[in-house]
């Protein structure tokens, strides 16, 4: 294994009763690039994330993920929250899960929880108001007012996330995520809903994460003029089970891949084809 | 399906006399049969266990009769208010305007509080009753933080007042323990028992979270019950000593404070006493849960009550999340209880019934869930209101149930309808709590 | 292995009646997705209603003890469906599409207006009746004198149960309403897309739960004899506790979590203390939900992310 790959999924097989949601899938993504993982409607794609993000627990196989600083951690061994906690891997959801009735900010803090709860001295000290606590409280502030930045919603820091637009709510969740300070960011269909301007700033937001902060990504995503423009690689699922990889000019041109869209959704398949021609 | 029209099709229609007539008669005609065997047959037993029945048709009449005109008014009034008349009984720019009148109500309430003692210092009756609204406030604050900010339905918080009760009341007699070192002994106490329970049950959802608390609350009270040798069983424990100022007794006693301060005993020093001790226990439980609002802790309870999922997703233990919110709570509880012991003297398990349970849950979501301030208003009003009743005698509960049920048709969010964020950058809106969910744990 | 056998009858009449009045909770949790903390008290007003209709046919000088219980279970049935059906209008109907905890509060407040309503309006005594149905069948003699008692009253009470079962059943599966039922279960707004009369359907939801909690009061009234205006706080507590044991939403569970209910009581009372038998039976549910969280026979949750 190279120190270049952060995540490596090997074998992953998920059943659900009798139907055989994700098969044998094996794929690698590597440090610092963005993976997409595409595919038809149903193709398993979202099961492959709650498998890799712990809501899942797979039937079989391995996913190994490769921390910075050597560790290996076996995902499928760790349950729910301690894969955002210990495994640094944070995720975001096909259908927006933030905390409505909280503001923005708030959101953004909450997502820090651990290391304010540590700072806080699991509460104790933050109830008496010892000073590390207050200091640690405005660095999170203050790492939460810059990804608002980021974001463009610093006007917005102190309405309530169920108030914000669809394209906003999507971007403060990225932002929610990234404030875990993760190693790998998930992003299940992270364009889903945005026009065309949103799509084009959601791209420039998950490059800059990219390239400035070095966060690798992996995404599942419909929408192609995102995917064949931000990816460094791409994993073609159907059925559950990987039909192809390689570069997005690769993929693009893979007979394979045009069937597997061609064979259930033409639009799809049009635009797998024509995005980038 | 004309008899009670609230969906707006029945209220939208103009007030035509044969329409008005035409609901109150059905409505009078189901009120009599509702009323019929129920009101107008009386059963007792006879002295030799016979039953024997007599007729009260004249009750009955009256009572239908009152349908038919209740209906009448009720119509009219609906079609004078308009078809969301709940809504429109209190508008908009009042409801923003309580939260408005919130930064200058709770702290001319505390003034008010703080005064009762001074204002009313001849009136008995008052103290008792202020004491009694304290308690409640107070348990209403402690139970405020595991539904309103964690978002867990706890149908048994009695239970921990009861344990509270309990551990201060068997301690103080056996003994012989000062009330200052149960009262932490009883809310460790009470903080335990929530951890026991909420172990296990908390990764239960819904309803099912519901049932089981409401279980443990039921399982408490019969141990209680049916341990005679420990806790005296229905009878009770009697004889717990009565606070004293720190080690100085309030009494008549040449000890007691009244004599060292060199002043004339009075009964009411001790109520006066009391009356602070609660209203300092209760601004405790205040000032503890408004901070822990604002740390980490604090904002995972209220994230949790959001969207559970999402908190997993960020790395937050959920299971130990929940927890603490019980946990805390249930202290709240142990405190209240020690004091209700203290001030009452003896306890029973009569005092710690589902009743209870119910009442302070009322009384959190009749506040407005999550709000401190509208738990307070709350608990003033319910307990206030049932005071009021209390010449009712036994038709008392019977108001009580339809003032439940008429509330919560009239404000089904509470009083307080907003919830104030705990960090601002700029400046802190109040959100509505159409936004806020409500949790499913 | 008589005493056994004896309790056994004896713990599954009590469940028989738990159940009957558990289905009542679990069809309104089903469609609604509120517990009806009320509907306990239905069952008292039930018990009520069938003591009051079961004296003035005695009085009017009735005999024909088959056509007495008859008129009883229709009139107290009709009467306590119509309670069923003006609670839901007035108390849960304004709050359909409220933040959850709204209706429950309400429910609870409609609780204490009917256990209060009952005292005030018959008294707080415990009202007895004499035994109506007398006799039945010693069904084994021991060596020791130990005799296994089936009585008639018991015999009534789990055939009653069954043929309500069977009937109910049959509604829930092969009816229009029944369907609609299932379908208002499913997801009301698509229902009522569909063309079904949601608030027609969730009204005769609490019409047929009333009805049947009626007919649990009248078996609790002829097999233990009286009634009182407290009795719909425990039995709707247990008869809950039944439903959710069975899992709450699923028909056949609730009346198997009744059984499972009443069995423990007896057998609890019978060979260990009669005063914890309550305790049992609410420490066996809080154990079955950490191990099955949804019940005997709920639908485990799939949580959708």
């Amino acid at each position: 294994m190279s120190g270049q790959t952060i995540l490596t999924v090997d074998g992953l097989t998920m059943r659900f009763g009798g139907i055989v949601a994700v098969q044998e899938l094996s794929f690698a993504a590597e440090r610092k690039k963005i993976t997409a993982l595409i595919g038809p409607n149903g193709a398993g794609k979202t099961t492959v994330f709650n498998c890799i993000t712990g809501f899942y627990k797979p039937t079989g196989g391995a996913i190994r993920l490769s921390h910075d600083d050597g560790r290996q951690i076996a995902l499928e061994r760790l349950n729910d929250f301690r894969i955002a906690k210990q495994a640094k891997v944070a995720r975001t959801f096909q259908n927006i899960r933030l905390f409505p009735g909280m503001t923005a900010l708030e959101n953004l803090m909450v997502a820090q929880h651990n290391a304010l709860m540590l700072a806080s001295g699991f509460t104790v000290l933050g109830l008496i108001g010892v000073p590390t606590y207050r200091d640690a409280e405005k660095r999170a502030i203050a790492l939460a007012t810059d990804w608002l930045k980021r974001i463009n919603l610093l006007d917005r820091a102190d309405d309530a996330a169920g108030n914000l637009a669809y394209g906003d709510q999507r971007r403060l969740e990225i932002a929610r995520a990234m404030c875990t300070e993760p190693q790998l960011l998930c992003l299940d269909e992270p364009a889903a809903g945005l026009n065309a301007r949103e799509s084009a700033a959601l791209s420039e937001l998950l490059l800059s994460i990219r390239n400035e902060l070095g966060t690798s990504i992996l995404l599942i995503e419909h929408d192609m003029s995102v995917v064949m423009e931000i990816s460094d690689h791409i994993v073609v699922m159907d059925h559950g089970v990987k039909i192809a990889q390689g570069t997005p000019k690769e993929v693009r041109d893979d007979p394979r891949v045009i069937a597997a869209y061609l064979g259930t959704d033409e639009e799809e398949a049009a635009a797998v084809m024509e995005s980038g021609s | 399906m004309t008899a009670t029209p609230h969906n707006a099709t029945n209220a939208s229609r103009t007030a035509g006399i044969p329409f008005l007539l035409k609901t109150a008669f059905i409505n009078a005609a189901i009120a009599l049969v509702l009323f019929s065997l129920m009101v107008g047959i009386r059963t007792e037993a006879g002295s030799d266990g016979q039953l024997t029945y007599w007729t009260r048709f004249g009750d009955l009449a009256w009572l239908v009769a009152a349908v038919f005109g209740g209906s009448i008014v009720i119509e009219l009034l609906r079609q004078w208010i308009g078809p969301t008349g709940a809504e429109k009984l209190v508008p908009a720019s009042v409801q923003s305007g309580v939260s408005f009148i919130g930064r200058y109500l709770a702290p001319a309430l505390l003034i008010f509080t703080l005064l009762v003692p001074v204002i009313f210092y001849n009136q008995r009756y008052i103290l008792d009753l202020a004491i009694l609204v304290l308690t409640y406030v107070m348990l209403g604050w402690g139970l405020n933080v595991v539904v309103g900010l964690a978002g867990l339905l706890d149908l048994g918080y009695v239970a921990f007042y009861a344990v509270g009760a309990y551990s201060y009341g068997l301690l103080a007699t056996s003994f012989g323990w000062s009330f200052w070192i149960c009262l932490p002994l009883a809310g460790i106490l009470a903080a335990f028992w929530g951890v026991l329970l909420g172990f296990p049950v908390l990764r239960l959802r819904g309803d099912y979270l519901a049932i089981v608390t409401l279980a443990f609350g039921e399982i408490i009270r019969l141990v209680i019950i049916n341990w005679q040798s420990l806790t005296g069983g229905p009878n009770g424990v009697s004889g717990i000593p009565r606070p004293t100022f720190f080690g100085i007794p309030l009494d008549n006693s040449d000890d007691g404070l009244a004599a060292k301060l060199g002043i004339e005993y009075s009964p009411t020093h001790r109520i006066v006493f009391l009356f602070y001790l609660i209203l300092a226990l209760a601004l405790l439980t205040n000032w503890v849960t408004i901070r822990l609002r604002r740390l980490p802790i604090g904002r995972a309870w209220e994230a949790l009550r959001e969207d559970e999922v999402a908190c997993r997703a960020l790395g937050i233990n959920t299971t130990t999340t929940k927890l603490t919110a019980f946990a805390t709570g249930a202290m709240f509880g142990g405190f209240a209880g020690a004091f209700f012991a203290t001030r009452q003297g003896f306890i029973s398990p009569e005092s710690f019934t589902f009743q209870e349970s119910a009442l302070v849950l009322a009384i959190v979501v009749l506040g407005g869930m999550g709000s401190q301030l509208g738990v307070a208003l709350a608990a003033l009003t319910m307990i206030g209101g049932f005071e009021l009743f209390r010449s009712l005698e036994s038709y008392r509960m019977l108001v009580f149930g339809m003032a439940m049920v008429l509330i919560m048709i009239w404000r089904p969010r509470g009083i307080i309808g907003h919830r104030a964020p705990t960090v601002y950058l700029t400046k802190a809106q109040a959100i509505s709590s159409d936004l806020v969910k409500e949790g499913h744990g | 292995m008589d005493y056994f056998a004896q309790q056994l009858i004896n713990g599954l009449v009590l469940g028989s009646i738990y159940g009957l009045i558990a289905i009542g909770y679990t069809m309104v949790y089903g469609i609604v997705g509120m517990i009806n903390f009320a509907h306990g008290d239905v069952f008292m007003i039930g018990g009520f209603i069938a003591l009051i209709t079961f004296l003035i046919l005695i009085s009017l000088g009735l005999t024909a003890i088959p056509v007495i219980l008859l008129v009883v279970l229709l009139v107290s049935m009709a009467i306590t469906a119509l309670y069923g059906w003006t609670i839901e209008r007035i108390a849960y109907r304004p709050l359909r599409h409220s933040f959850r905890l709204a209706p429950m509060l309400s429910a609870i407040g409609m609780s204490f207006v009917l256990t209060n309503y009952s005292q005030v309006a018959q008294g707080a005594r415990v009202k007895p009746i004499p035994p109506v149905i007398t006799g039945g069948y010693t069904l084994h003699e021991s060596a020791d004198g130990f005799v296994i008692q089936l009585s008639n009253i018991q015999i009534i009470v789990v055939i009653t149960t069954i043929v309500l079962l069977a009937i109910f059943t049959w509604l829930v599966s092969r009816t229009r309403l029944g369907r609609d039922m299932r379908a208002c279960e499913q997801d009301q707004t698509m229902a009522a897309l569909l063309g079904v009369d949601v608030d027609r359907t969730i009204s005769m939801t609490f019409v047929i739960g009333a009805a049947l909690a009626a007919v649990a009061g009248l078996m609790y009234l002829l097999y233990y004899g009286l009634v009182d205006f407290f009795m719909g706080f425990v039995a709707g507590i247990k008869a809950f506790t039944a439903a959710v044991l069975g899992g709450i939403g699923s028909l056949p569970g609730a009346m198997l979590g009744g059984l499972a209910i009443g069995l423990i009581e007896t057998f609890w009372s019978a060979y260990f203390s009669v005063e914890y038998k309550d305790v049992a039976a609410f420490s066996i549910l809080i154990v079955v939900l950490i191990f099955m969280p949804t019940g005997l026979l709920g639908r485990p949750e799939v949580e959708k992310v």
